[in-house]
């Protein structure tokens, strides 16, 4: 014998557990677009205090003379491109695990961000390495990986915005992030070895002489206002993620009425 | 278990075979991107003997991506990917059969051709073996890797380049030490080194590739 | 036997459904219906495991069928719209290869019967980019003849092309699966020569 029930579960208790899945974005949102400007104006402070100190009371370098300032934006841009290739595969990681869609959302607003320092740190690398070597490029191991490391950030960003269904679109992501997370250490290795033996030791970039202080009170501010920096725009890059995925409820209707309202 | 992996192989084997002309192909492809490297650098003896290495690899490379594309796209066109992935069986073992057949078609071509190729470089006959077997290690890499982008670019508008972009950062290794290897032993540093981690690459590209293959294709498919 | 528990489809970023609970005894057989983009062919696929619910699961036997796919796929058969055909080969090597992917090796023997059977004596050898529409979906309705063990089958549009002798050919089958113990679930908008109407499960009861 067949029997076949279906039903509309249109109860309270039913309803809000089925609901559960869908809270999390929304309990976010207003938290993130809380704690955004906070997070600017501390990068905003950090980062004036950072270049303040960087530009006017760290000693001149007795090699490299004022040139090596750059440093003070090329070194946090440079760590952290690589810190936030960590992030995103972590919550790439998440995603994949826990099936939270705020993870994958989190991931997806990171990759700009990623993305543009490690564009920042190749460019001022660059400008860097013109006056001090002599060419704004060499194939050193670290420029080189830097280098493919953007190539991973704009594959994770070309695949993402290629795929129209939401879903597909956070999954296919989030294991593209990961094979690249297994795959940079690898890069980075290879592309060092590969060096070390086209090159010899032509351009030493670990040749640090004893930093001064000052120099690294500097370096370290600027590091800051670079993690806030991107607290700031992935809270904020994620709230119209949110918005985005979630225009048909009823939640995202009322919030842009109050918005509308507001304005 | 080994039901489904056999099968696979024999039928995309048959279909390769009765499609030889697409085949054929990704070799031509091959021979010719080769060829076209004397026109570009000039024609001077050594200098052709000292990138030979790298551009039989980069051209090797080239070649398979060329293909990738190919290696999902009819099957799921026509719902047979649909099928496969309802087997009760393992899907990365199947996973494992489509690329091993899809490196036997392409791969393996270039890997008989390219001592041939190196020749035309004047290429010193004791590199060739190091040539071939660094290709033979290689090569299963780049399709297994390649597996992974295809998989997740499948019936994409823009799948192709989109694929290029995601896979060649990820062949970077694979390319320093497969040329590392064949560079190395003509400046008489011998080649084990760089065969041994491509060996050791191809083991864990075998051992993970296809996982990761699986779950790109079921998310592909939903 | 199978349970949906509170599914919920999302397609794109469209509610298809949601709340859509149902369970099906081990035999039985049962109609989706409802119009066309309601989410027939979504629920089926969530069925079959092939896409993930939006929120809710799917039992079969009582165990979630992502926790035990395999052995909810050896019990199951689905037939989707395409029909899993190789243009290049020929009707028995299609169908050899799609039991042998599933697992199972009749033999050339028996899928040549099947075959036959369903009315493709004559294009046995032909390759299949020669078959009609109406042939094309034949080849994969010849794997019903051999999962006849398979008790749980799933079934998109399975009439669609066919003449009348071969719906009224196919509807048999099923009823015979069914009164073997079998079940099977399918969607059609055609009407269909049942000897018992199967059970209907509306879709637009629970669409958004």
């Amino acid at each position: 014998m067949m029997n076949g029930t279906e039903t509309e579960t249109e109860d309270g208790t039913k309803r809000s557990r089925s609901l559960l899945r869908f809270a999390a974005p929304q309990v976010f949102y207003p938290i993130a677009g809380r704690l955004a400007p906070w997070f600017a104006w501390l990068a905003a402070g950090l980062c004036v205090a950072g270049l303040w100190i960087g530009f006017f009371v760290a000693p001149t370098d007795f090699q490299q003379g004022e040139v090596y300032r750059v440093i003070f934006i090329h070194v946090p841009a440079a760590w952290m491109s690589m810190f936030i290739y960590l992030i995103m595969a972590f919550w790439a990681a998440v995603g994949l695990v826990m099936n939270t869609r705020l993870s994958f959302m989190m991931a997806q607003a990171l990759a700009p961000t990623g993305a543009m320092f490690c564009f920042v740190s190749l460019w001022t690398g660059a400008l860097w390495g013109r006056p001090t070597w002599g060419t704004y490029w060499v194939w050193d191991a670290r420029l080189t990986s830097q280098l493919l490391l953007l190539f991973l950030y704009l594959g994770f960003i070309a695949l993402t915005q290629a795929i129209e269904d939401s879903r597909r679109s956070d999954r296919a992501g989030a294991i593209i992030a990961l094979v690249g997370a297994v795959n940079v250490p690898i890069i980075y290795f290879s592309v060092q070895w590969w060096n070390t033996l086209h090159q010899g030791a032509s351009v030493s970039l670990t040749r640090a002489p004893s930093m001064a202080s000052t120099m690294l009170v500097g370096m370290l501010l600027m590091a800051l206002a670079a993690w806030a920096y991107t607290f700031a725009v992935s809270f904020w890059r994620v709230r119209s993620l949110i918005l985005e995925r979630e225009r048909h409820t009823e939640w995202v209707a009322a919030e842009l009425d109050e918005q509308e309202a507001r304005a | 278990m080994l039901g489904p992996f056999l099968a696979v192989l024999q039928r995309d084997l048959t279909l390769a075979w009765r499609g030889r002309a697409d085949v054929l192909v990704t070799l031509a492809f091959f021979v010719i991107v080769v060829c076209l490297f004397p026109f570009g650098v000039g024609a001077e003896t050594n200098q052709l003997r000292a990138i030979a290495p790298g551009v039989l690899w980069v051209a090797a490379l080239l070649s398979t991506l060329l293909s990738l594309h190919r290696l999902f796209a009819q099957d799921h066109a026509d719902g047979t990917l649909e099928q496969l992935l309802l087997s009760p069986e393992p899907t990365a073992l199947w996973v494992l059969a489509k690329v091993l057949a899809h490196w036997i078609v392409t791969g393996l071509p270039l890997v008989i051709a390219a001592p041939g190729l190196a020749l035309l470089f004047d290429v010193e006959q004791g590199a060739l073996g190091v040539l071939v077997l660094s290709l033979a290690l290689g090569s299963p890499i780049l399709a297994l890797l390649g597996a992974v982008g295809a998989a997740l670019t499948l019936g994409l508008r823009s799948g192709g380049v989109l694929l290029a972009l995601l896979v060649l950062p990820l062949f970077v290794p694979v390319l320093i030490f497969g040329a590392g290897a064949v560079d190395s032993h003509l400046g008489g540093t011998g080649a084990t080194a760089h065969l041994l981690l491509l060996g050791g690459g191809l083991l864990g590209a075998i051992a993970m590739t296809p996982f990761a293959c699986a779950a790109a294709l079921r998310i592909a498919m939903e | 036997m199978l349970e949906a528990q509170e599914l919920a489809c999302l397609k794109g970023d469209r509610l298809l459904f949601r709340g859509l609970s149902m369970s099906l005894d081990v035999s039985g057989m049962l109609r989706v219906a409802g119009p066309n983009g309601v989410g027939k062919t979504s629920l089926l696929r969530i069925l079959c495991g092939l896409t993930m619910p939006e929120y809710g699961m799917v039992r079969w036997h009582g165990e979630d069928i992502r926790r035990d796919r395999e052995r909810y796929h050896r019990a199951l058969l689905y037939l989707g719209h395409a029909p899993a055909l190789n243009d290049l080969l020929t009707p028995l090597e299609n169908l050899r290869f799609a039991c042998a992917s599933g697992g199972e090796d009749p033999g050339a023997e028996a899928c040549r019967a099947a075959l036959v059977r369903i009315g493709l004596g004559g294009q046995l050898d032909l390759p299949a980019r020669v078959l009609s529409q109406g042939q094309r979906r034949r080849v994969g309705l010849a794997r019903l003849f051999l999962s006849a063990a398979r008790p749980c089958w799933i079934l998109d549009e399975p009439f669609t092309a066919l003449d009348v002798a071969a719906v009224a050919d196919l509807t048999a089958t099923l009823e015979a699966h069914c009164e073997a113990g079998g079940t099977v679930i399918l969607t059609t908008h055609q009407d269909a020569p049942f000897t018992r109407a199967p059970r209907v499960l509306d879709l637009s009861g629970v669409a958004c």
